[in-house]
C-alpha cells in the first residue's frame, strides 16, 4: 500500500470531564484507503476520541484537520456533512421503519413534498447491492439480524458522509460468519478509498483487518504503528502497560468439588423458555454454561433467579424447599445475578457508584433500615479498591464509567449482599483485556471462599480456565454436562454441534 | 298582503285547535342539560313542581351535558306524541333537523334559559333572563343606596370571556354611568367560584389599604361574594357594613349571609323558567295566542328588608 | 457540612427565581412586603402566598415522588374534590372531626391505591392510568355532594382552612410540616434511593431486589394522601365542598412546580424542597398578577410568559451556556494572571 496523504488528522486533542482528563494531547492520523484500529482498555479514551472526531463531543483543546483543512464539527450532523460518519455499537437506527426508510431517513427523495416510496426503495436496493446485500428493503429493520443492520448502518453512514467511517465495536454481538461478512464490506470500502477507524476488543479481528494501529492508555497516546510491524504480545503490553502472564489451561479444573450439593434443582423448567432440567450446585463450585446465543443460556439464568419464574419442578437446599418466584425471593435465599445486558438490566445510570453498589443490600435490608453513610462509604471504598474500579469519585454517576468498570460495580453490588450462589451472564463481554483478566481472577477467588457460581460465557477458553463443570445448552435444553478433564473447547463445540436432540424444543 | 296573513293565522289557529283536543297540555317532555350546578338542579325541581301544580304529566330526560342525548330525548318525545316539549339546549347549534321533526309532528317546543341558532319559526318561544338587565338592577341598587357619597367599587368578574361575565359587567357599568361618585377601582376574575372569589378579594384588600379604600363589592355571582365575605371577615372588616356587597343569582347561601347582615343585596336569576313557559303554552293551546319569541323572566332584587331568613327556608329545598 | 452546601447548590436556581419574582412583584406593587398583625393574625401579601400556595405545595410533594419514579399523577385535582366532598358530607352527618379527617384522608389513600394498582400491577402507563380518575373523580365528588356546594360550619374543620397558630394560617403549617416530614422520611431512610432507582431503571431495580410494585403503589398513595390534605384545606377555606371547582387544573400547577423545581419528568433524582419552592414561585406569580391590577384578560398571558422565561433559563442548553461562559471567564482570568506573573 502506498503512503498516502493524511485524510483525517488530530493534533494534541484534549478533552476534560469533571474529575478526569479523558484525552490528554492525543495525536491521531488516518490515511485514505486504510483501516486504522483504535485500541486501549476501557476508559483509555477511545470513545472520547471518536466522539470528538464525529462531533458528538466538542474538544477542549487541539486541532482536527480533514484533508488538510481545520474543522470544528459541533454536532454529528455537521461532521456528517463534512464527510465523517459514525456507526456505534448499539446500532442507532429505527427498528420499526423499513430498511429503505432507515437508509434515507431525513433525505428521502420527494416530489411536491411527498415521499416517493418507489424511487426510495429502488435507490435503497441499488445502494445495498454495492455491499452484496440482496434483501427486501420494504420490510422493517427489526426483521433482520444485527449483522445486516450493522451493514445497513454502514451503508447509511457512507452514503451520507463518504470520506471517513468510524466503526465503534461493530463486531461485539456478531458470530464468526457475520464478522466475515462485515469485514468483506469494510475491505471493499477501504479499497474505494475511505479511511476507516475500527474499534474492537477482539485482537484476532484487529490483526485480521487493520493496516495501522493506534493505542491509547489513560487518555494518552501510547503509540501508533503499522499493523505489520507489531506483534500480539507487544500490542497487549502497550495496552496494559505491563506484562500479561499467559496462564491458560487446556482442560477444566481438576479439583472437582465433592460433598453433598448445597442447592438442588429438580425438573426445573418453564414452558416455552427452558425444558425441565436437574442441577446440583456445590459449595465453592464454578459451573460454566456454554451454548450459542438464544440456546437457552440466559433463559436458564432468568429461571434460576426468578425473573421468569419456573412452572415445573422444585428447588431445595439443606433446610427445605426454596421459593424462587421473583428476584426478591431469590435474593432472600442468597442468590445474585449479574445480567448480560448491563445497560438495561444492570446499572442505574444516573445514580452514583456508591448508590449502585449498596442498592441490592439496601433493598434486602428494606427501606426502613438505611445503611449509615459512614458504613456505606467504608464498604464502597473497600470494593473500589478490591475490584480496582476506576472512578474519580464514589459519587460519580455510574453511567459515566466505562463498560468494564460498570461491570465491576454490578459485581460489587452482589458481593455486598454476600451471596451463596452468584449467576454471571457474560461477565466479560465488551470488556477490555485487563478487566477481563481481573474478572476471571475474581471468579476464582470467590469460589475459593466457598461461593458457588454459574458463569455463562461465549468464550470457551474462559470457561475452560475456571469451570469445575460445564453445562452445554442447545435448543432451550441442557444437553450435556462436562466435568474436569472432559472440559475442553473441542468437547464443548462437539456437544453444541451434535445432532439428534430428542423431541421438540421446550 | 294583509289579508293573506290573516288567513294563514286563522289556518294555524284551526290546526292548533285540531291538534290539541282538550285544549290543555296533558303530557310535556322536558330535556334538561344535566345537573352541573345548583341552579340547574333548582330549575329541574321547580319545573317538576310547576307541572304538578298544573296537572301536567312531565316526562323528564337528563342529557348529561351531551347534545346527542338531547336529540335522542326529543325524538322519543315526538314518538310518544307529547303535547309540548321544553328544551334547555346544551349548545346553540345543530338543532334544525330535530326541531323541524317536532314542527312537522305539530308539537310546540319552548326553549328554557338558553337560545338556539335556528330559524325562529321552529320553536314557539324562548324563556330566559336578560343578563345585562341583571347587572343594571344591581347597579341601580348601589346608586340608590350610596346616594351622593363617593364610593370605590371592586368587581369580581365571572370567567373571563363568558357571556354572563361580559353582560353583567356591561349592565352594571350602564347603571352607574353618569354618577361620578361611583368608581370601579379594581376588577379581576374570580372564575365564578368561592375559592377564587376569596383569593382575589384578599388581594383587593391588600392592594387597597387593607380594604379601607373600598366602599362596595360587586360580584357577578353569589358564590364569589360568599368567598369574598370570608376574606373580608378574616381581614378584620365587617362585610355588609364596612363594605357593601351586591351580587347576582340569589342562591340560598347568600340569603344566610344577608340574614346575618354580611351581604346587602342580590338579583335573582330565577330558576322558575317553567312557570312562564307553561303560562305561554296554556294560552297558546287554549285560544291560539302566539307568544312573543322571547319571554324575559323577572330579575327580582332582594335586600335585607325582604326577610332573607324566610327566603332561605323557601329556597333551600329546591336542590340548589 | 459538605452535603449541606451541595443541597443548597441544588436549590440555588429555584431560590434565585423566587427572589427575582418577589422583587418584580414588589416593583409593580410597592406595599408587597408589608406585614402587620391584625386580630392576632399576621396580615400581608407574603403570608397570602404561603397560605394560598398550600394546595399546590401539598400536591407538589406527592407529585415529586410520583414523577421521580418516572410516573405522573393527573388525578390529584379530582382527588382534592373527592376528599373535600367526603369531609363535608361526613361532618354534615354529625361525625366527629377525627373520624371526618380519617375518612377524607382515607378516600385519598384509596384513590392512590387505585392509581398505583393500575400502574404497578396492570402496567398501564401512568398518564393514562391517572387520567381515568382525573375524569371520573370529579363525577364521584359530585355524587357525594349531589351537585351542590356542601357547606359546613364545624369550627374544628374550619380551623384547618382558616385558623391561625402564632399568627400564621394553619395551611402554612400543614404544608411545611408535611414537606419536612416527607423530606426527612425519604432522605433519612432508604426510600429516596429506592424511588430514584426505580425512576432511572425499573427493570434493573427489580433485578436488584427492590420491591418495585409495592413501592410504586406507595408513591401513588402518598400522592393521593397529599391531594386529600389539599382537598380538606380547600374545602375548609371556603367553608364548603365545591365538587365542580375544587382543585380544578391544580394537577397542572403541581406538575409545573415539580418541573420548576428541577426534577426531570424522566424520573430519577428529585428534591422535595425544590418542588416546594417551585410551588411558591407559581403562587407568587398568581398573587402578583392579582395585586398588579392588570385586567383579567392578561392573567394567563402574563403567567405563561413568566413561566416560559423561567423554563427557558433553566433549560439544559441555557444552563450549559451559562456554565461555559463562566468557565471561559475563569480561564481567561487565569491566563491573564499567568501572563502578568
Amino acid at each position: 500500500m502506498l503512503e498516502s496523504q493524511p485524510l483525517l488528522c488530530a493534533r494534541a486533542v484534549t478533552k476534560v470531564f469533571p474529575g478526569t482528563v479523558a484525552l490528554d494531547g492525543v495525536d491521531f492520523t488516518l490515511r485514505a484507503g486504510e483501516v486504522h484500529a483504535l485500541l486501549g482498555e476501557n476508559g483509555a479514551g477511545k470513545s472520547t476520541l471518536i466522539k470528538c472526531l464525529s462531533g458528538a463531543l466538542r474538544r477542549d483543546d487541539g486541532d482536527i484537520l480533514l484533508e488538510g483543512k481545520a474543522i470544528d464539527p459541533r454536532s454529528t450532523l455537521e461532521a456528517q456533512d463534512l464527510g465523517i460518519g459514525c456507526v456505534y455499537q448499539e446500532v442507532n437506527l429505527l427498528p420499526n421503519l423499513t430498511v429503505a426508510e432507515n437508509l434515507f431517513l431525513g433525505h428521502q427523495p420527494t416530489r411536491f413534498g411527498m415521499v416517493r416510496t418507489r424511487v426510495m426503495n429502488e435507490k435503497a436496493r441499488a445502494c445495498l447491492a454495492q455491499y452484496d446485500l440482496d434483501i427486501d428493503v420494504t420490510r422493517n429493520l427489526d426483521s433482520y439480524s444485527v449483522a445486516i443492520r450493522q451493514v445497513i448502518a454502514i451503508a447509511r453512514a457512507v452514503s451520507l458522509s463518504g470520506k471517513v467511517l468510524i466503526l465503534d465495536e461493530p463486531t461485539a454481538s456478531l458470530d464468526a460468519h457475520e464478522v466475515a461478512m462485515l469485514f468483506k464490506v469494510v475491505r471493499s470500502l477501504r479499497d474505494r478509498g475511505l479511511g476507516i477507524v475500527f474499534i474492537s476488543h477482539f485482537l484476532d479481528q484487529v490483526f485480521e483487518i487493520s493496516d495501522s494501529l493506534t493505542i491509547l492508555r489513560n487518555g494518552q497516546l501510547v503509540g501508533s504503528e503499522r499493523a505489520a510491524n507489531i506483534d500480539r504480545v507487544q500490542l497487549v503490553n502497550m495496552m496494559l502497560g505491563r506484562e500479561l502472564q499467559q496462564e491458560t489451561r487446556s482442560t477444566g479444573r481438576t479439583d472437582v468439588r465433592t460433598g453433598s450439593p448445597a442447592i438442588r434443582f429438580r425438573s426445573f423448567g418453564r414452558a416455552r423458555r427452558v425444558a425441565p432440567f436437574d442441577l446440583d450446585i456445590r459449595e465453592g463450585e464454578v459451573i460454566g454454561m456454554a451454548g450459542l446465543l438464544g440456546s437457552g443460556r440466559t433463559e436458564t439464568a432468568e429461571l434460576l433467579f426468578g425473573i421468569a419464574p419456573h412452572d415445573s419442578g422444585s428447588a431445595e437446599d439443606g433446610e427445605g424447599r426454596l421459593r424462587l418466584d421473583s428476584p426478591r425471593a431469590a435474593i432472600a435465599h442468597g442468590f445474585g445475578f449479574c445480567p448480560e445486558d448491563r445497560k438495561s438490566d444492570g446499572i442505574i445510570g444516573d445514580l452514583s457508584v456508591r448508590e449502585n453498589i449498596i442498592l441490592a443490600l439496601q433493598a434486602r435490608l428494606g427501606w426502613m433500615r438505611a445503611l449509615p453513610a459512614r458504613e456505606q462509604a467504608a464498604m464502597v471504598k473497600d470494593f473500589i479498591r478490591k475490584l480496582d474500579i476506576r472512578t474519580s469519585d464514589m459519587e460519580k454517576p455510574v453511567g459515566q464509567l466505562s463498560g468494564g468498570n460498570q461491570q465491576k460495580v454490578i459485581l460489587a453490588r452482589w458481593l455486598a449482599t454476600n451471596p451463596r450462589f452468584l449467576i454471571l451472564d457474560e461477565p466479560t463481554r465488551g470488556i477490555d483485556v485487563g478487566a477481563h483478566a481481573e474478572i476471571i481472577r475474581l471468579i476464582e477467588d470467590l469460589c475459593e471462599k466457598g461461593m458457588s457460581l454459574l458463569v455463562i460465557s461465549s468464550e470457551f477458553d474462559e470457561l475452560v480456565t475456571y469451570s469445575h463443570r460445564v453445562i452445554v445448552v442447545r435448543d432451550r435444553r441442557h444437553v450435556a454436562e462436562l466435568t474436569g478433564a472432559e472440559i475442553t473447547t473441542e468437547s464443548m463445540v462437539a456437544s453444541i454441534a451434535a445432532t439428534g436432540s430428542q423431541g421438540d424444543a421446550a | 298582503m294583509q289579508c293573506s296573513k290573516t288567513w294563514i293565522g286563522l289556518g294555524a289557529l284551526l290546526m292548533a285547535a285540531l291538534a290539541a283536543p282538550a285544549a290543555m297540555a296533558q303530557t310535556v317532555g322536558f330535556s334538561q342539560i344535566g345537573s352541573e350546578s345548583g341552579w340547574r338542579a333548582a330549575e329541574t325541581t321547580l319545573t317538576r313542581m310547576q307541572a304538578e301544580e298544573r296537572g301536567i304529566t312531565l316526562k323528564f330526560a337528563d342529557a348529561q351535558q351531551k347534545q346527542e342525548n338531547q336529540i335522542k330525548a326529543l325524538r322519543s318525545f315526538i314518538a310518544q306524541d307529547v303535547d309540548a316539549i321544553l328544551l334547555a339546549p346544551v349548545v346553540a347549534t345543530g338543532w334544525d333537523s330535530v326541531l323541524r321533526e317536532a314542527k312537522e309532528a305539530d308539537i310546540p317546543v319552548i326553549l328554557l334559559d338558553r337560545m338556539v341558532d335556528a330559524p325562529e319559526d321552529l320553536y314557539l318561544t324562548a324563556v330566559g333572563s336578560d343578563l345585562v338587565h341583571e347587572g343594571r338592577v344591581a347597579g341601580q341598587w348601589l346608586v340608590e343606596t350610596v346616594g351622593d357619597k363617593p364610593c370605590n367599587i371592586v368587581e369580581l368578574q365571572g370567567t373571563t370571556g363568558s357571556s354572563p361575565a361580559i353582560d353583567r359587567k356591561a349592565g352594571f357599568e350602564q347603571a352607574i354611568a353618569g354618577h361620578e361618585n361611583l368608581k370601579i377601582i379594581r376588577s379581576q376574575t374570580g372564575d365564578f367560584t368561592r375559592a377564587k372569589g376569596k383569593e382575589v378579594m384578599e388581594s383587593f384588600l391588600k392592594a387597597e389599604n387593607g380594604g379601607r379604600n373600598i366602599c362596595a363589592l360587586y360580584a357577578h355571582n353569589d358564590d364569589m361574594a360568599v368567598g369574598a365575605i370570608q376574606a373580608i371577615k378574616e381581614a378584620g372588616l365587617k362585610p355588609g357594613q364596612d363594605i357593601l356587597i351586591v351580587s347576582i343569582d340569589a342562591v340560598p347561601d347568600i340569603f344566610l349571609a344577608m340574614a346575618a347582615g354580611e351581604a346587602n343585596a342580590t338579583v335573582e336569576l330565577t330558576p322558575n323558567m317553567a312557570g312562564p313557559a307553561f303560562d305561554a303554552l296554556e294560552a297558546y293551546l287554549k285560544n291560539g295566542t302566539v307568544p312573543p319569541k322571547f319571554i324575559q323572566t323577572e330579575s327580582k332584587l332582594y335586600t335585607q328588608n325582604d326577610d332573607p331568613a324566610a327566603v332561605y327556608e323557601q329556597k333551600k329545598n329546591l336542590g340548589y | 457540612m459538605n452535603a449541606g452546601i451541595r443541597a443548597l447548590g441544588r436549590i440555588a436556581p429555584q431560590l434565585a427565581t423566587l427572589a427575582a419574582i418577589l422583587i418584580l412583584v414588589a416593583a409593580v406593587f410597592p406595599g408587597f412586603f408589608d406585614i402587620s398583625l391584625a386580630n392576632g393574625r399576621l396580615y400581608g401579601s407574603p403570608i397570602d402566598i404561603l397560605n394560598r400556595g398550600a394546595p399546590v405545595a401539598l400536591l407538589a410533594i406527592g407529585m415529586t415522588l410520583v414523577i421521580a419514579t418516572r410516573g405522573i399523577d393527573l388525578s390529584v385535582g379530582a382527588v382534592m374534590a373527592i376528599s373535600g366532598a367526603v369531609a363535608a358530607s361526613a361532618i354534615a352527618q354529625g361525625l366527629g372531626l377525627a373520624a371526618t379527617l380519617a375518612l377524607a384522608l382515607g378516600a385519598g389513600l384509596l384513590c392512590g391505591i387505585w392509581n398505583g394498582i393500575l400502574v404497578a400491577v396492570l402496567g398501564i402507563q401512568p398518564i393514562v392510568a391517572t387520567l381515568i380518575l382525573m375524569v371520573a373523580g370529579r363525577g364521584i365528588a359530585q355524587l357525594i355532594t349531589e351537585g351542590a356546594i356542601l357547606t359546613f360550619s364545624h369550627p374544628g374543620l374550619l380551623f384547618i382552612g382558616g385558623g391561625t397558630i402564632a399568627g400564621l394560617p394553619m395551611p402554612v403549617f400543614i404544608w411545611i410540616i408535611t414537606g419536612l416530614l416527607v423530606g426527612l422520611i425519604v432522605r433519612r431512610t432508604a426510600l429516596g434511593l429506592l424511588i430514584e432507582s426505580i425512576g432511572v431503571n425499573l427493570r434493573a431495580s427489580r433485578l436488584a431486589g427492590i420491591n418495585t410494585k409495592i413501592l410504586l403503589v406507595a408513591v401513588y398513595m402518598a400522592s393521593g394522601l397529599c391531594a386529600a390534605m389539599a382537598g380538606v384545606i380547600a374545602a375548609a377555606d371556603i367553608r364548603g365542598a365545591d365538587a365542580n371547582n375544587a382543585g380544578l387544573w391544580l394537577e397542572l400547577d403541581a406538575i409545573l412546580a415539580v418541573v420548576i423545581g428541577g426534577t426531570s419528568l424522566l424520573g430519577g433524582r428529585f428534591s422535595i424542597l425544590a418542588s416546594l419552592i417551585g410551588a411558591m414561585i407559581i403562587q407568587s406569580v398568581n398573587t402578583g398578577i392579582l395585586l398588579s391590577g392588570f385586567p383579567p384578560e392578561f392573567n394567563l398571558l402574563i403567567k405563561a410568559t413568566i413561566i416560559l422565561i423561567i423554563l427557558v433559563l433553566q433549560s439544559p442548553r441555557m444552563v450549559a451556556a451559562f456554565r461555559a461562559g463562566r468557565r471561559v471567564r475563569k480561564t481567561a482570568e487565569a491566563k491573564e494572571e499567568s501572563a502578568f506573573s
